[in-house]
């Protein structure tokens, strides 16, 4: 039988059997914190910024690439979010120019992968300090406060509490993440940036498109990294000209944990979507556990070295 | 042009150097309706370079191209694709983590409205292509199996498969038994048989004479550069072929004469042929 498939859907069992070992040890640990609800809702809040980018960037790495730029397009999109907003008072409007420009500095990652034949990995880093630099030289190194951005219902509609406790910000990651799955598992273009990933020259040789399912991978990378932009700057009512900084590793480190290879060519949405929630709960779940912050670092690394290691044994067996 | 009307696709006088080395020489050759075309020759001969011309990826220096007695111009891959010519490259044909039928459709979806794959049909179609074209009827193989998990020969079958579903009219497999165990060759043979059952032609490239000779019509031979014979099968025995063929190899010529020349093999250039001519 298909032994490959089952295995992709091993990998994805046993990403979920990591993340409840994880909850399961924080309730033995700190049931007082962990069995009640407050701390859900407050990862509800959190993990949305950078499950939005996973998300999105598990289609750059299953189609073979890698961005690291992408926190700091969020920066910048941030800055141009807020800076549009103070200039014309008007919500949409912000929203709009914030998403076309991070579009837009994604269209320009893909474009110069593809026309100038560079490295992602390396590009990336570059496009990284640019739009960092943009901003802070933009911004003064000074944030700004979003508050009057309250006065706008859709403010509610992106951080607002349903019912008073429940983010809004956790629904809009869900229903990016069915999105990117819907495109990925039943659109034809998901199906070329599998593809492109797995062989891009037989891809090529039937009629995919491989540059242009590039370029339009990193354009939707920009676009989200955006969204993330303004709704983690909406939930703090604040924006900060280091928006973004901190999110690099731990978005990467969820893609990877949930099973998309670095290689490229599988991955799924699935895997992404827990990943992400392993990598949000783990920093709370370890201080309550009344472990010094240290120990995070410590013991992200572990979990996401064991996973892959399991990841990677998964797909060799067959 | 009418005198190239009779044939499927005919080279007329193609000449190709990469920097200073001539890799073709002035070679004439064409592919018949419904013919299966040996095209023979030893590792750096021009095989692949001339395949190359004929799908578009290289440019000959010189020569023309005619399909159905067409001249090509400002030829390219996408034309050649939407010719009907497909190339069945070991390594470069499939998609290996992805099931048989997401492989069948690569690049040629089957979609409803706004993109969207119809999976269902897909998955149909690939179960009916499996077993008309493939004779694939066991339970070990079904259309969700992956490819990276089948034998190199029912890879072949598969890439096969899906050029005759879409109607290819000529497809080129480049090495195709190379690397394979005897059962495996065997079943490739029998998929290029299903090309021409199916009534469309193919050309089959590879050194091993006796894995050519069973299913072709026509066996040419290329050495260094220049097309040095050319048999209809039924004019030649394959013992006959296989003398023929050393001859070749030792002299780079098909008629023995009282001088012989013999061409020394540089054993490093060879090796250097090898790896060219792996994709
Ligand atoms: N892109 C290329 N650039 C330079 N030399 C090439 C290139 N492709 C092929 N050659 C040379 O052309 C000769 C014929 O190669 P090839 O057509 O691959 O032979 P075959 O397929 O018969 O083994 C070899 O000497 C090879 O090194
Ligand atoms: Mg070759």
């Amino acid at each position: 039988m298909a032994r490959l498939r089952t295995a992709e859907h091993r990998s994805q069992i046993s990403v979920l059997l990591v993340l409840f070992v994880i909850i399961a040890l924080f309730m033995i640990g700190s049931p007082k914190t962990f069995l009640s609800s407050d701390i859900y809702a407050a990862f509800m809040s959190t993990i949305p910024f950078s499950m939005i980018m996973a998300l999105s960037l598990t289609l750059i790495v299953i189609s073979g690439e890698m961005d690291l730029s992408f926190p700091s397009i969020m920066g910048f999109c941030g800055y141009v979010f807020t800076h549009v907003f103070h200039a014309t008072g008007s919500f949409p409007l912000a929203l709009l120019s914030c998403i076309l420009v991070g579009l837009g500095a994604g269209f320009l990652n893909g474009l110069l992968i593809v026309k100038l034949r560079l490295p992602s990995l390396v590009l990336t880093i570059g496009t990284q300090f640019f739009w960092y630099g943009v901003t802070q030289v933009l911004s003064g190194g000074l944030g700004k406060t979003l508050v009057p951005t309250k006065a706008s219902t859709l403010y509610y509609l992106f951080v607002g509490r349903i019912g008073g406790r429940f983010p809004a910000q956790i629904l809009w990651a869900i229903l990016i993440g069915f999105i990117i799955w819907l495109v990925l598992n039943r659109h034809r273009f998901g199906a070329h940036i599998y593809f492109t990933g797995d062989n891009p020259a037989s891809a090529r040789v039937m009629g995919v498109n491989v540059d242009r399912v590039k370029m339009i991978v990193f354009t939707q990378m920009g676009g989200f990294a955006a969204f993330a932009g303004v709704l983690a700057s909406l939930e703090v009512l604040y924006f900060w000209p280091t928006l973004g900084q901190g999110y690099l590793l731990k978005t990467i480190a969820a893609v990877f944990l949930g099973g998309t290879p670095v290689e490229g060519g599988v991955g799924t949405v699935f895997g992404t979507f827990i990943g992400a929630i392993i990598i949000g709960i783990l920093e709370a779940g370890i201080i309550a556990m009344g472990m010094t912050g240290f120990w995070t670092q410590l013991v992200y690394g572990l979990i996401i070295v064991v996973s892959i290691a399991i990841h990677s044994a998964l797909r060799r067996r067959t | 042009m009418a005198e190239h009307n009779d044939v499927l696709v005919r080279m007329v006088n193609i000449w190709k150097s990469f920097g200073h080395v001539e890799v073709l020489r002035g070679v004439n050759f064409h592919v018949g309706y419904n013919e299966i075309v040996g095209l023979l020759g030893d590792n750096g001969a021009g095989k692949s370079t001339l395949i190359k011309i004929l799908t578009g990826v290289h440019h000959p220096d010189r020569g023309e191209i005619y399909w159905k007695g067409e001249k090509l111009i400002g030829y390219s891959v996408a034309r050649a694709r939407d010719l009907g010519i497909e190339t069945v490259f070991q390594e470069r044909a499939l998609s290996e983590q992805h099931t048989i039928w997401r492989n069948i459709f690569m690049g040629r979806e089957i979609t409803t409205s706004w993109g969207f794959i119809d999976v269902k049909k897909e998955r149909e179609e690939t179960e009916r292509i499996m077993r008309q074209y493939m004779g694939f009827t066991s339970a070990a193989l079904s259309v969700d199996s992956m490819v990276g998990t089948m034998s190199g020969g029912e890879k072949q079958g598969v890439a096969i498969a899906r050029a005759l579903h879409f109607q290819a009219d000529l497809i080129i497999l480049d090495e195709p038994t190379t690397g394979l165990s005897l059962s495996e060759t065997q079943k490739v043979l029998g998929f290029v048989e299903e090309i021409k059952k199916n009534g469309k032609s193919a050309i089959f490239i590879t050194h091993n004479i006796y894995h050519v000779y069973p299913v072709a019509d026509r066996i040419v031979i290329l050495d260094r550069g220049s097309i040095v014979g050319e048999f209809e099968k039924t004019a030649i025995s394959l013992e006959k072929l296989v003398e023929k063929l050393y001859l070749v190899a030792r002299t780079g010529r098909l008629e023995n004469n009282s001088q012989e020349v013999s061409v020394p093999k540089d054993q490093e250039k060879s090796e250097r042929d090898l790896q060219s001519f792996m994709p």
